[in-house]
């Protein structure tokens, strides 16, 4: 269904349309880090950072995982991105299937061309 | 006859979409009768030349089809990096000659039923190919898996490039 991408893509906008997110983001790209290192970063409150991690876990971008009683994020890969990257093998395979299709229609056209002139 | 390859080769895309959650859509324009590409797809030998891509590595061991409403089907390929011959089984729902041709594939409960319809314009075929699964989780399965592309093994690849994806 359409609205199920959409929804991915609102998803992933929504998490992206937050300049303190995109920081994150960013942040992470360099190296992975707990909560508080980014809420020291980013000059906020741990509830604050813990929120902003949340809408970005919930998109996907940024995975997050608890060692004793620390938190720590990285880079998530995001499930559009995932799913494009899975539909391109897909389309890959039907790429190089019809690739040779190519050739077996082109020798039979030639080949009905032939039988034609046979007959006349 | 270059110049004819040329021109085909922007105008002969190969496009896929998710379509829905159910849903995957392939399209391509061949440039031939629809009579000819519904032959290609429905005789055999000929789907033995082009079904099994040879960039894929992969190899035709045996191609039956018996191109008809409730016929079967049953594709047996190998590949060098998997010990066993994969077979893909089903049977065909619905045969239009130069029009339509419906399947499922039975290799798994949650197979898709695949329609591929043929429709001519101006001498060439527009091909759509939709596999429709029986629910958005058996989809997103069998995209996960590689079942989709039929080969797992090249896999690898995928994950090479979702570690680059990661990094990005």
């Amino acid at each position: 269904m359409v609205q199920f991408s959409s929804q991915h893509v609102d998803t992933s906008f929504a998490a992206l349309s937050d300049a303190t997110r995109r920081g994150v983001l960013e942040r992470l790209a360099r190296e992975d880090a707990s909560i508080t290192e980014l809420a020291d970063t980013f000059h906020m409150t741990l509830t604050g950072m813990k929120k902003h991690v949340s809408v970005l876990e919930h998109a996907g971008l940024v995975v997050t995982e608890k060692v004793g009683r620390v938190r720590t994020c990285r880079l998530g890969v995001d499930r559009l991105e995932q799913e494009a990257a899975w539909i391109e093998r897909y389309r890959q395979l039907w790429a190089a299937r019809f690739d040779e299709l190519d050739n077996v229609v082109e020798e039979l056209k030639q080949k009905e061309t032939a039988d034609g002139r046979h007959k006349r | 006859m270059a110049a004819t390859r040329d021109e085909t080769v922007a105008a002969n895309d190969t496009r896929t979409d998710r379509r829905s959650e159910r849903e995957l859509v392939v399209t391509r324009v061949f440039d031939g009768p629809a009579r000819i590409v519904f032959e290609a797809w429905t005789t055999p030998e000929l789907l033995m030349r082009w079904w099994a891509p040879k960039s894929f590595g992969i190899t035709f061991l045996s191609c039956d089809a018996d191109v008809r409403p409730g016929g079967t089907y049953k594709f047996v390929f190998a590949h060098p990096e998997s010990g066993q011959p994969m077979a893909f089984v089903g049977r065909y729902i619905e045969v239009e000659p130069h029009a339509r041709l419906v399947w499922t594939n039975e290799e798994s409960d949650d197979g898709a039923v695949t329609t591929v319809t043929f429709e001519e314009r101006d001498g060439k075929t527009h091909l759509t190919l939709r596999d429709l699964y029986p629910s958005k989780e058996a989809l997103d399965e069998a995209l996960a898996s590689g079942s989709v592309s039929a080969y797992p093994e090249q896999f690898d690849e995928l994950d090479a490039l979702l570690k680059t994806l990661d990094q990005a």
